[in-house]
């Protein structure tokens, strides 16, 4: 059988005694999109910035293709094609779209010095493709719209030929239009092959694009279900009481 | 209109800077009877700038990184004070009295020096997470005192003739066919560079200012190293030393004298290329790029793959280095070390940087800004020099010009919002 893309298994992260991240298993396929659903607080964003080197866990194991990794920093994670559209996301406001779609990972000239009309350009050409109306790619991104930084966040994550895409509440900042036009690029990218956590609290959001759910509460996993396989009725039991209805697998987390 | 500026790449801030700095000048000489817009006060201003100046640009980058360091003028002190005893104690007996490289081996153990406490400091806040404001506060306590251990409080004097030079002075020039062939070389730089960078920018399709707005700012920028290159040969050298230097040179003094320029400051030079060097690293390389990451947001900097505590480090380690180069500037001009110099220049410096537009919220600020800003202060200080203002009073101005500024540039922000 073939490897999963990515598996992390039985992941716990404690802060000050609280356990945010309980035993947690979940895994990803190539081309499979995989909601990571909860409350807020539940331990979503805490268990993805594990997995993209933002946090170390105090015990568990991650696999990336079948091997064993160590993900000690968002280098690491990104070396493994692990890329990550962050809650908050993580943007230095007070620079251009460029120098943050290339923060970290800046083009240079064979001097050594920045390449700024290089990493203009390339923006240009990705954000042609996630929102074709941007324009300001010379004013600090703290100017731009919610939805604008938020395709500046997209950009970065999608520009390095991700194999696993990480989109933490990815819709929370966008009206329906551009809600719509997220749904369209995650549609897309699973075309590509790449393996995309999605996470949101709310269901409605991510329903219809995924093909599993995992629901988390309280820091621990709930379970995992294939969508076909459970209603959103249920789903929203398993998000708010904790109950695994038959059609799902339950995880250390479910209720008796 | 706002799209018409942006499009000029017009910088409201720059030209308020500019303004102010004229309205200044013009006003002092008004007042001081045409004593202010002379080629020997201006001349004098910008030696006494350099300084301060060339500290700036490192306190901008430091600022950025929402950090502050309140050291530099002690480090100043203590730097001097090292580099006074090697050259008037040590190197005499080791290499002679007057060595050709005595000038030579004092910067560069000025630059190690400073760079050295720099990211000693540094790394103490960077790596142990101490608050930049009491380890540069502790440095400022320890750096003053090691600056009086040297010597126990002695003053060094006299420093190496060649050294001397660094701090300006009759001899501190570089003269005038030297510094007509600066401005000419410096015209052609600002002309190529921007030449380059606007065709690189159109070679990738990309908006460029119009034409006439190019050519515009190409000129002024040329026009502005023209004239000072014009005042600077403008300022003849005493007719005592103008003497002593034609007789050197084998010639005899005629009966009615004649007219040597000074040409540009040394000080003044090397302020300037540290002024260039450090908007070079800010603006052109990966370090320059992170230090602004990390102002605007360290964490997003850090989840990027940015080492925020190694890049904070060299922050602090350039700081040192061009307070080291200070350090040469100011005991060069002196002509001595004493363990007092640079006493209340962290104020200054940071009052340089922030008057620049330098926002200590950090994310935001420009070296040319703090330069101007350092420049703006001199200004106030000399041209109240000049009509006669008590020292006491002095203070009270350039103390109420800070806050004055720092609150336009507050209203300016909510503005452009
Ligand atoms: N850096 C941290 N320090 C302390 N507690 C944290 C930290 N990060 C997350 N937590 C806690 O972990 C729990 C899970 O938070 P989070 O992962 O953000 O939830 P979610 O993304 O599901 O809304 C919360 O109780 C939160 O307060
Ligand atoms: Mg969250």
């Amino acid at each position: 059988m073939k490897p999963k893309l990515v598996e992390m298994r039985d992941v716990s992260i404690a802060f000050g005694g609280i356990k945010a991240v309980d035993r947690v298993s979940v895994d990803l396929d190539e081309g499979e999109v995989v909601a990571l659903l909860g409350h807020n607080g539940a331990g979503k964003s805490t268990l993805i910035k594990i997995l993209s080197g933002a946090y170390r866990a105090d015990s568990g194991e991650i696999r990336v293709r079948g091997e064993t990794v160590d993900i000690a920093s968002p280098r690491d994670a990104k070396r493994y094609g692990i890329e990550t559209i962050y809650q908050t996301l993580a943007l230095a406001d007070n620079v251009d779209a460029a120098a943050n779609v290339f923060l970290g990972r800046e083009r240079t000239t064979r001097w050594g010095t920045l390449d700024d009309a290089t990493m203009e350009a390339e923006t240009r050409k990705v954000m042609a493709r996630l929102n074709p109306h941007f324009r300001r790619f010379t004013e600090p991104v703290r100017a731009l719209s919610g939805g604008q930084r938020q395709s500046v966040a997209i950009a970065r994550a999608i520009y390095f030929d991700a194999r696993v895409l990480i989109m933490d509440e990815p819709t929370a900042a966008l009206g329906p239009a551009e809600t719509r036009q997220v749904g369209d690029l995650v549609g897309e990218l699973k075309r590509q092959g790449i393996g995309i956590f999605l996470i949101s609290h709310d269901i409605h959001d991510v329903f219809d694009l995924a093909d599993r759910v995992a629901v988390m509460k309280n820091g621990r996993l709930v379970g995992t279900a294939r969508v076909g396989d459970v209603t959103k009725d249920e789903v929203l039991g398993m998000i708010i009481l904790g109950k695994c209805p038959p059609g799902a697998e339950p995880g250390p987390g479910a209720e008796a | 209109m706002n799209d018409k500026l942006r499009q000029l790449e017009f910088d409201p801030r720059l030209a308020g800077m500019l303004g102010a700095l004229a309205a200044i000048w013009i006003g002092f000489d008004f007042l001081s009877g045409g004593a202010f817009l002379t080629p020997r006060n201006l001349w004098n201003l910008s030696v006494q700038t350099a300084s301060i100046a060339i500290m700036a640009c490192g306190m901008v980058l430091v600022i950025v990184t929402r950090n502050i360091d309140l050291s530099v003028g002690a480090m100043l002190g203590f730097v001097g004070m090292i580099i006074g005893v090697l050259q008037a104690r040590l190197l005499p007996e080791l290499i002679g009295l007057e060595h050709p490289a005595t000038w030579i081996i004092a910067v560069i153990a000025a630059i190690a020096t400073g760079a050295a406490i720099g990211l000693f400091q540094g790394a103490l806040i960077a790596y142990l997470g101490i608050p930049s404001f009491i380890v540069t506060l502790g440095g400022l306590l320890v750096w003053r005192g090691a600056a009086w251990w040297v010597t126990q409080g002695q003053t060094v004097a006299p420093l190496d003739g060649r050294f001397q030079r660094i701090g300006g002075g009759a001899t501190g020039a570089v003269g005038e066919t030297a510094t007509w062939a600066i401005a000419v070389i410096a015209c052609a730089a600002i002309a190529a560079a921007m030449h380059y960078a606007r065709n690189r920018r159109r070679s990738f399709g990309f908006p460029v200012r119009p034409t006439w707005a190019h050519i515009a700012v190409m000129l002024a920028a040329c026009a502005a190293v023209i004239g000072a290159a014009w005042v600077a040969n403008a300022y003849a050298v005493p007719p005592g030393i103008a003497r002593r230097l034609v007789e050197e040179a084998g010639g005899t003094w005629p009966a009615g004298g004649v007219f040597i320029a000074h040409g540009f400051a040394i000080p003044v030079l090397i302020a300037i290329a540290a002024g260039i060097a450090t908007t070079w690293l800010a603006t052109r390389t990966r370090f320059g790029r992170y230090v602004f990451a990390i102002g605007g947001n360290t964490e997003a900097a850090e989840l990027a793959g940015v080492d925020t505590k190694r890049t904070l480090m060299l922050v602090f380690g350039t700081m040192g280095a061009l307070c080291g180069i200070a350090a040469c500037v100011s005991a060069a001009r002196l002509n001595a070390a004493t363990n007092a110099a640079g006493t209340l220049d962290e104020l200054y410096v940071i009052a340089a940087a922030v008057i620049g537009g330098t926002s200590l919220a950090g994310g935001i600020g420009t070296i040319a800004g703090a330069m101007l800003g350092a420049l703006v202060m001199q200004s106030l200080q000399s041209g109240m020099i000049l009509l006669g203002v008590d020292a006491p009073l002095q203070n009270v101005v350039v103390g109420g010009v800070l806050v004055l500024a720092v609150w336009v540039d507050v209203v300016f922000r909510r503005g452009i919002k």
